[in-house]
């Protein structure tokens, strides 16, 4: 037991150490950031130094110059739109992929029409959208839609063809219908696989968001960037940058705690 | 054999895979409670035999009767345990044992009392919360064991389930079979390549001869339990079974 907790304190230690290693790292970085752009190697119209963006990150919160929005309503608007385009396609893309995995007339009925959307690049569909539903919300959930939807399906379509087979024979055998085994068999053991489909979904979402808005928008995170670089403001790009690469760090969070309640058996 | 008696009827069971003959013409009765071991050679169709009395694959004809009616699962209890680890990754310790219990849609408290009693039996209680994954291999085994005759089943089928074992371990699950099987009263039909298992577990054996399988030969065990490997007569039985395997 004593050996155990020094060594539990052993690598609470080393952690710490690589913890300390990892923050002088992200400091150095903005230090010499800051001090070339102090010393003039970098000109203030193309980067803001680090200060400069934490201060114009206050000033956001009640300034609405120069895109119209503050970063509070620039975050609300573009979660709003994210979210509404990945959880469709998970609500969506997922129970597709893992019905076409089971259900074999379902496969070879939509497999060939899913086929022929899956390479086209999410970002192909900007112009289609924007002629069909505008700019508003529902054209960029759509785009986001678009990147997430395939992932969902081709993730929980291999888990659950994955399915071990005596699994299966032991539901038959207790005298299970086809749908309860796809239910109490099937879906279960392809969750593992469909969690790392969102996981991609999840990415692929935030990473669409940027490119959807910088086409077509009126607020939001991605609009601010490029509204930054109309008013030659590199402080509120670097601004949304960070807002997105951060938002994006919690979302992996989050989704990283859900996956571990959901599929405990895997993590335990 | 009294008709009354008689809980499993095989009528004239055969199976082909296109070709090749597997099964020909199987005919045995099984009585209500009876322990029931089937060895054959390496290679005779045993596998073939389990699923199609499991109903997992058609036969090419002949039929399987389970209380004078044609076996089927969906009405019939009927239990596999696998040779393969087939417990639920997904599912605990306990949760694994009430599956097909809900398959069957048995009452909340019968499923409780049920896997109360097996989980006693089997001395599983510190592990109920466990994953399968957590436990040892015999430990999962005993699992599919223990899910199989949670089933109370009409028939119940194991496929060397203790294939993959040690052999003191081998023991203690036998062991723990019998206790089960008493304790429930199950129709059991264990198919096995060691004989020594079979004369250690059956009432009767049932040999197969080589492909395409028929029964060649019934033998009555009734030896009293629990069994000694050393006793001659256990000796004798195992011989004259390995004989008859040895030579067709």
């Amino acid at each position: 037991m004593n050996n155990n907790n020094l060594l539990k304190k052993g690598r609470r230690m080393g952690d710490l150490k690589y913890m300390i290693l990892s923050v002088i790292s992200v400091l150095t970085f903005l230090l010499i950031w800051q001090l070339l752009v102090i010393f003039g190697v970098l000109s203030t119209r193309t980067i803001a130094a680090p200060t400069q963006v934490l201060v114009t990150f206050f000033e956001k919160f009640y300034s609405t110059a120069p895109d119209g929005a503050t970063i509070f309503t620039n975050i609300a608007v573009s979660l709003k739109v994210s979210l509404t385009g990945f959880f469709s396609a998970i609500i969506i893309g997922t129970p597709l992929g893992m019905l076409m995995g089971w259900y074999k007339p379902l496969d070879r009925f939509i497999r060939p029409l899913f086929e022929i959307i899956r390479p086209i690049p999410p970002i192909a569909w900007i112009p289609l959208t924007i002629l069909w539903v505008g700019i508003g919300l529902g054209a960029k959930a759509m785009i986001i839609f678009f990147s997430a939807f395939v992932p969902c399906v081709i993730n929980s379509y291999t888990g659950i063809k994955l399915t071990s087979q005596v699994h299966v024979s032991v539901a038959k055998t207790f005298g299970a219908s086809n749908f309860k085994i796809f239910r109490t068999v099937g879906v279960p053991s392809s969750m593992p696989m469909a969690f790392a489909g969102i996981r991609i979904a999840l990415g692929n979402s935030w990473g669409t968001l940027v490119a959807a808005e910088l086409l077509a928008a009126n607020a939001g995170l991605g609009y601010m960037i490029m509204m930054g670089r109309q008013f030659v403001r590199p402080d509120v790009i670097i601004l949304g940058m960070l807002t997105i690469g951060i938002l994006g760090f919690i979302f992996t969070w989050i989704f990283t705690k859900i996956e571990n309640v959901v599929v405990r058996w895997r993590t335990l | 054999m009294p008709n009354d008696d008689v809980k499993i009827k095989v009528r004239n069971l055969t199976k082909y895979f296109g070709d090749l003959h597997v099964l020909d013409n199987i005919s045995f009765d099984v009585k209500k409670g009876e322990f029931l071991c089937v060895v054959g050679p390496t290679g005779c169709g045993k596998t073939t035999f389990l699923n199609l009395l499991t109903k997992l694959i058609p036969p090419t004809s002949g039929e399987l009767y389970i209380n004078d009616e044609p076996a089927d699962p969906k009405i019939h209890n009927i239990s596999f345990a696998f040779q393969e680890p087939s417990a639920f990754p997904w599912l605990t310790v306990e949760q694994n044992l009430e599956f097909g219990l809900k398959i069957k849609n048995i009452p909340k408290d019968v499923i409780k009392t049920r896997v109360e009693r097996i989980i006693k039996l089997l001395g599983l209680e510190q592990f109920r919360k466990s994953y399968p994954h957590q436990l040892s291999v015999s430990s999962e085994q005993r699992i599919i064991i223990g899910r199989s005759f949670a089933m109370y089943p009409d028939l119940l089928l194991m496929d060397e389930p203790y294939g993959q074992m040690d052999i003191k371990m081998r023991y203690y699950l036998e062991d723990e079979v019998i206790k089960l099987w008493k304790e429930f009263g199950s129709t059991v039909i264990f198919i096995t390549h060691n004989i020594e298992e079979a004369v250690y577990l059956a009432e009767r054996i049932l040999i197969l001869s080589n492909k395409p399988s028929t029964i060649k030969k019934e033998v009555v065990v009734d030896l009293p339990r629990p069994r000694d490997f050393t006793d001659p007569k256990f000796v004798e039985i195992r011989k004259y079974v390995t004989e008859l395997i040895k030579w067709w």
